[in-house]
This record gives structure tokens, C-alpha cells and sequence, in this order.
């Protein structure tokens, strides 16, 4: 099987490492070739952070170009638009619709783009956006907006709702696991 | 067992799997994990050591003492490491003695992106450079083998990109090599002239020996190819993107160990192809090697030498052709990485700001003070050079910049390599101010603890170093403590530390707001009726803070309440959202 290319992408302490988490334990269990990367350090306080899930029969880079992505999932609007050029011609983005202010923008130097949502669907792109902050707090926290997304990424993928399952249950500490499946539910239903 | 494992996971797994016993490390992206993975096996000894000089020397002495064992470092850390690596080539190991090193192609989290390869050819010792998480843990096993075989340390190369990538890995049951014995052996380890010049030929030997070893070895292999036009050689994740847009079109030559090289392997593969390319990322080290032989590689296929490779890189070079993105036309605005909100060190660079002090700064999350709207950071170096320079530059400008300039350095950098320059300034007599950032922790790198923090690698207690009273001993007579959210206290403590006719240490001191112990206030809110709209609270860069409808507005799911935006209303439009009684 060709390598298929997934972004995750967001702010800096949003919880992009549980989701990539998850998604490698997945794509394993699928008996799938899978390399994930991530980057540590300083970006992760508050910076533009991007972490890459690629799986297939046999993985050879570990990161995501321009043009290769089938999906970019994102935890905020600005991030999905900076990433953009990421995405395959015919690949499609999931991205909650939170709108976080970068430094530039609360300082005033610059601003933050509006209707991103429309435009990045007239630049041709399949956006799937919804509101994951909402859905994170009706299952019971703003910090499961990674499984909101999880959940919504689930649609796009011929898996059985088992495997996901099995997945989160491998992956999110025991205290928290009833939380997170309502907050994949929620995603996926949406 | 078949597991998903990041690299620097796999390492440690490897030192497990090898019986590695000792490790002594100081933390730096992207080589952290490494020991953070190892010290949840029980059977090896790992520590935060204060820095890497002393992280190599304490495992040289575990080595010497007969039981493997290692350190890790970033590339810089190198750097720090170099004196005992350079000597150690010398006097060879007793058990193995593994060096992990990784560097930051691209500086994700770094001050410089150097190549570690450097290091092997000048200190003439073995360097290994895993491309995958399988081959970090298979090389880090390897270079025991190699380390005790051959008496050389031996250096694992890491980048971000394998250190910081998950791939599948095969794990193994650990050995458990015997203790070597002790024997006392002056020629061998005391390197005096003497002992060293007869030990230099043996180095040299060595590396011959080596060569010879990797002309067989099979972690330099050759891959056939269909199309023999062009040969590749590479390493590292740099074979990955080579493999990723080539497949098995062109032979490959995958080098596992980057030197030394083996030069009858490089001259066969040579002429088996129409024409070399090496594919390498920053330095051209294996390509000026592979000229030295006569094997000149086609300049026609000439990678950049800044920043990190990738496969649409590679592939515009080799086949000139990658795909291409869509974009919108807004200017889509940066997202810099920013203190966080109640971060401590935002109130003290404020007041610096405010001050108009010349800040000479260090390695650390407060490098952000440099970050618009603060812009508080004059310079930053390197681990420690704060404070030796501040000591230069007011040694060169004399009162006029003593009374305005400052070193500000975090209590683990201080640890690190701040206590020389201390000593500079205690001994050398300028009336410099030094302001220690402690924040209780290694920040940046995650959360580490240092020897000011009392807590071991495992949490347990352990020393803990008192700040104001080794300062004290060093002869400073001006050390006092600050709280950072106090805005009016540490505002006169600066004033007072500048214009006072003597050398000052001034402890900023309150935990990092990401401490799990730490016990936050309740958010702040604003009161639109009382706000003005006159942005003071927006001159402190707090990412929790924004202006929206000409009001200012505070984000309840990142403010901790330090109040220090409250101290800069003037209208006192900020109010705790804490419920009454």
C-alpha cells in the first residue's frame, strides 16, 4: 500500500501528542508500517507545533512535505491555513474552529486572517470544520479537543469502531477514559 | 516484542539490552529522552549531572571502574564535553563508554546548528548514526561491542528527526556483562606528555583498524539499484528521504558509521556507478572525503548546507520534479513560541524593560524575554556566558554600564556553567549585577531537576545546593531575594543592585507555573466598564491577555492569576473570578 500522510497540527500544549499517540497505536494494531514524529522543546511553548503520522507497507521518512498530506487535522484555524500547502490536491481538513491569538496578532503587529474557513475552500481544499472546544467541554473537559478530533477523523477512515476503541483504551490513562470516549463519540457524531 | 518506539526510547532500550549500568547526562532538546527513558529500567544508575563535562567524566569513571556505561548530550553539550572526549580517545575505555549526541538540524530548540561529525574525525573516535528507531537501539548495542573491541568511547549521532521519531523497533532480553576488573595502569590513563605520545600511535592505529573493520562491516552496505546513472551515498534520516523518493531506482551506499569511512568500500561504489552523489545533511564532510579519495561527487546534485533536509529537498535535486501546495493570499501571521502565562521570569523582564538595562542573557525558556513586546534580552551566547560577559563588558565601559547593565541566567545554566564566571567577578572585582532566574526547574527542556531543586532524576530528595550562601562564599556581600510577581519589589531591587558600588546577585525566585505542586490563583477577568482601553497590561507580552472590541480581555483557560497585569492597571479594571467565601 502507498504511504498515506496525516498532519497534526496546532498550538503548543494543545494535546497534539495524545492524538498522535493514539493514531500510531492504531494504525500498528492495523498491521501497518508507521512512523510518527514529533518536535520537543521550545516551540512547544505556545509556538506553531506539527506532528507527522505516515503509514503504509513500508515508511521510509519520518516527516510530512508540501503537496503530501491526505489529512491535516487541526486544533486551531490559523494553523490549519499555515499549513495549507501541506495538503494533497485532493486531500481533506479536519480543524476545530477555535481561534487562538499568536503574539503578533495580541500585540498588534499583524492580524488575524478572517473567514479562513471560506477560503481555504475557494483555494480548493475539502475543510470539514467544526467547533471541538464546544464538544470537549459537553463530554467534560476543554482538554479533549484531541479526541474530538479524533473522533471526526474517525469518519474519513474504513476502520471499525472497535479498533478506535481498543486504541483509546490502550492509550488514555484509566481515570480519564470515560471522559474521552464521550469526547470521541461527540466528534464523531458531529 | 514489536513496539512503536521513539528513537531516543530506543537508545535506551539498546544501552538496557547491552547492560549498560551507569548513565550520566545533562538535558538538551533533542537528546532528553534518552536518559528520561532510561531511568525506568531499575538496573541502570542515571543521574542529571550539572553539566556535560561532568555527565562524561562521571561516565569515563564508570567505565574505568569496569562496567559500561554512557552519557548524552545535545550538540552543543558537545561542545562543553569536548576537553574529556579529545583525551579519552586517548587512554580508550576499560568497559564500554557510549557518547549519545544529538543534533538539531533546522534548530527546532537551538542556538546554532553545528555538526557533531565534526568531533569524530578531529577527536579520532568511532561515530555510529542510527537512521531509524530500530537502528538506534541495534547501534546502540553495536557500539559496546565496538567500544570494548577496539578501546575507543564511541559516539552515537542522533538528529532531531530520529531522536523524535516513532518507528518500530524488535526488542530483546538485556545481558549482563561481567564486571571488567580494575587494574591499575598509569601508561594507559594518566595522560601525561610521556604516557600520551606513546599512547597517539595507538590512536592512529586504531583508526586504521576501524576502517579496516568497516570495509566488511555490514552497517555500511551497499543497496543495488536498477539504474546506474548516478550512486548514492548517505546516513542518517537523510537515507530515509533518499529511499522515500528514490526506492530502489539508484544503488545506495547507507553508511552506519560515519567515520571513520571506509575509503575501499567508497572507491568500489564509485566505479560501479556513472556518478557519485552523497546526500548528507548540513556539512559536506563525506562528500570533501569522498573528493580526497579522487572520487569528486557531481556538483550537479549540491544539497543546501542550511537547515534540515526533506524528501521534497532531495527530490528536486535528483529528480527535479516534487509536489507542489495550495495557499490562501492572507498573510498568514507567525506564531513564535512565547512565555507562558504566569511564567515568573515575565514580571523581572519587564522591569528590566522598563529600566532600559542592556541584558545580557543565557540559554533557556527566558531567552523568550528577548520576544517582542518584552524585547528585554540584549544577547545570548551561550550555557553560562552571561555572566562572563557581563563582567567583559563592564570591565571595557566601567560605571556608566555598570550602572544599567545585568546577566540574567536560570538557576540550572547557573548550575551548568554560570559558577566560573561568578568566580571571575568575585575575583576580578567588577561591580556587575547578576540576576539568577530561579524558577526551581530545567524548563525548557521539559522539567528536569538540577542541583538547586533537591529532587534526583526520580523525584526522590537528594542534595540540594543553597544559592544565596554559595554566593556568599564566593564574596558577594549584595545577595538578596525577589519575587518576581512582585512588581514594586523587584523593581527596587534592580534600582538598588545597580547603583550599589559593589558586585550584586539578585535571586528571582519563584517556581515555573507548569509545576505540577504549583498552586494557582484563580483567573483574572476585566471589567469592561472600568477598562480604558490604554494597552498597559499588553506591554507584558502574556499570551492569556488580548484586546478585542477595544477592551481588554483575559482568557480564563490560560490565566493562573499571577496579577501582574494587575499591577500595571491603572484603572483597576482586572478582578479575581474567585467565588466569594
Amino acid at each position: 500500500m502507498e504511504t498515506k500522510n496525516i498532519m497534526i497540527v496546532g498550538v503548543g500544549g494543545q494535546g497534539s501528542l495524545l492524538a498522535s499517540k493514539l493514531l500510531g497505536h492504531l494504525l500498528m494494531e492495523q498491521g501497518f508500517d508507521v512512523k510518527v514524529s514529533e518536535v520537543h522543546g521550545m516551540s512547544q511553548r505556545g509556538g506553531s507545533v506539527v506532528t507527522y503520522v505516515r503509514y503504509g507497507s513500508k515508511v521510509s521518512s519520518p516527516v510530512i512535505d508540501r503537496g503530501e498530506a491526505d489529512y491535516i487535522v487541526s486544533f486551531e484555524l490559523l494553523e490549519a491555513a499555515r499549513w495549507l500547502s501541506y495538503l494533497k490536491p485532493d486531500g481533506q481538513i479536519v480543524t476545530s474552529t477555535q481561534q487562538i491569538d499568536p503574539m503578533p496578532v495580541i500585540t498588534g503587529a499583524a492580524s488575524y486572517p478572517e473567514d479562513l474557513v471560506e477560503k481555504m475552500r475557494a483555494a480548493g481544499a475539502k475543510v470539514d470544520a467544526l467547533d471541538c472546544l464546544a464538544l470537549a467541554e459537553e463530554a467534560g473537559s476543554a482538554k479533549a479537543v484531541n479526541i474530538v478530533l479524533m473522533g471526526r477523523l474517525s469518519h474519513y477512515f474504513d476502520l471499525p469502531d472497535e479498533a478506535w476503541q481498543k486504541s483509546l483504551e490502550a492509550i488514555v490513562p484509566p481515570k480519564f477514559l470515560e471522559l474521552n470516549k464521550r469526547a470521541f463519540e461527540l466528534g464523531k457524531k458531529a | 516484542m514489536k513496539q512503536l518506539m521513539l528513537g531516543n526510547a530506543a537508545v535506551a532500550r539498546g544501552l538496557y539490552e547491552a547492560g549498560c549500568c551507569v548513565i550520566s547526562s545533562y538535558p538538551g532538546t533533542p537528546s532528553t529522552e534518552i536518559t528520561e527513558e532510561a531511568v525506568k529500567y531499575p538496573e541502570i544508575y542515571c543521574e542529571w549531572a550539572p553539566n556535560e563535562k561532568v555527565a562524561m567524566e562521571t561516565a569515563f569513571g564508570a567505565c574505568l571502574a569496569g562496567k559500561r556505561a554512557f552519557c548524552a548530550m545535545k550538540h552543543v553539550g558537545l561542545n562543553v564535553a569536548a576537553d574529556p572526549l579529545f583525551t579519552m580517545s586517548y587512554t580508550g575505555v576499560n568497559a564500554g563508554l557510549v557518547i549519545g549526541v544529538a543534533d538539531d538540524p533546522g534548530m527546532h530548540s537551538s542556538q546554532n546548528e553545528q555538526d557533531s561529525r565534526h568531533y569524530a574525525r578531529a577527536a579520532k573516535v568511532p561515530m555510529l548514526e542510527p537512521s531509524d528507531s530500530a537502528e538506534a537501539l541495534e547501534f546502540a548495542k553495536l557500539a559496546y561491542e565496538l567500544s570494548e573491541q577496539f578501546d575507543t568511547p564511541v559516539l552515537l549521532k542522533m538528529c532531531t528527526r530520529v531522536a523524535h521519531s516513532q518507528s518500530i523497533v524488535e526488542t530483546a532480553p538485556r545481558v549482563e556483562p561481567a564486571v571488567k576488573p580494575y587494574e591499575k595502569n598509569i601508561g594507559k590513563y594518566v595522560m601525561m606528555p610521556g604516557n600520551a605520545i606513546r599512547r597517539h600511535p595507538f590512536v592512529e592505529e586504531r583508526t586504521r583498524k576501524l576502517q579496516a573493520w568497516a570495509e566488511t562491516a555490514s552497517i555500511d552496505r551497499v543497496e543495488p539499484g536498477r539504474d546506474h546513472k548516478i550512486g548514492i551515498v548517505t546516513s542518517s534520516t537523510s537515507y530515509q528521504y533518499v529511499k522515500e523518493v528514490c526506492g530502489d531506482t539508484y544503488p545506495i551506499l547507507k553508511l552506519g558509521m560515519i567515520w571513520p569511512l571506509p575509503d575501499q568500500k567508497l572507491i568500489d561504489f564509485a566505479r560501479s556507478v556513472e556518478e557519485l552523489v552523497v546526500v548528507e545533511e548540513l556539512d559536506p564532510i563525506v562528500s570533501n572525503y569522498c573528493s580526497a579519495l579522487g572520487l569528486a561527487p557531481s556538483g550537479e546534485y549540491d544539497l543546501p548546507r542550511l537547515g534540515e533536509l526533506s524528501q521534497n529537498i532531495v527530490a528536486d535535486r535528483l529528480t527535479h520534479t516534487f509536489p507542489m501546495g495550495r495557499t490562501i493570499d492572507d498573510p498568514i501571521p507567525p506564531r513564535p513560541p512565547v512565555m507562558c502565562a504566569g511564567c515568573p521570569h515575565r514580571g523581572l523582564f519587564y522591569t528590566l524593560s522598563k529600566n532600559k538595562c542592556t541584558v545580557l542573557g543565557d540559554i533557556g525558556c527566558y531567552t523568550l524575554g528577548a520576544v517582542a513586546p518584552l524585547s528585554a534580552m540584549d544577547m545570548t551566547l551561550c550555557m553560562g556566558a552571561s555572566i562572563s560577559a557581563v563582567h567583559g563588558f563592564n570591565k571595557a565601559r566601567g560605571a556608566e554600564a555598570e550602572s544599567r547593565t545585568v546577566a540574567v541566567i536560570g538557576d540550572s545554566t547557573f548550575m551548568h556553567s554560570g559558577l566560573t564566571g561568578l568566580a571571575n567577578i568575585a575575583y576580578n572585582q567588577s561591580n556587575s549585577t547578576v540576576i539568577i532566574l530561579d524558577n526551581s526547574i530545567t524548563g525548557m527542556t521539559g522539567h528536569q531537576q538540577n542541583p538547586t531543586t533537591g529532587r534526583n532524576i526520580k523525584g526522590d530528595p537528594a542534595g540540594k545546593i543553597d544559592l544565596e550562601a554559595l554566593c556568599r562564599a564566593m564574596g558577594f556581600e549584595r545577595v538578596r531575594v525577589v519575587d518576581p510577581y512582585d512588581l514594586k519589589a523587584t523593581d527596587a531591587a534592580i534600582k538598588e543592585e545597580l547603583a550599589a558600588a559593589a558586585p550584586s546577585v539578585i535571586i528571582s525566585r519563584r517556581p515555573c507555573a507548569l509545576l505540577k505542586y504549583v498552586e494557582h490563583s484563580a483567573p483574572l477577568a476585566v471589567d469592561p466598564v472600568k477598562c480604558v482601553g490604554c494597552r498597559s497590561c499588553m506591554k507584558i507580552g502574556c499570551p492569556a491577555i488580548s484586546i478585542k472590541g477595544g477592551k481588554a480581555q483575559v482568557d480564563a483557560t490560560l490565566c493562573v492569576g499571577c496579577g501582574v497585569c494587575e499591577q500595571l492597571c491603572g484603572v483597576k479594571a482586572f478582578r479575581s473570578t474567585k467565588k466569594e467565601g
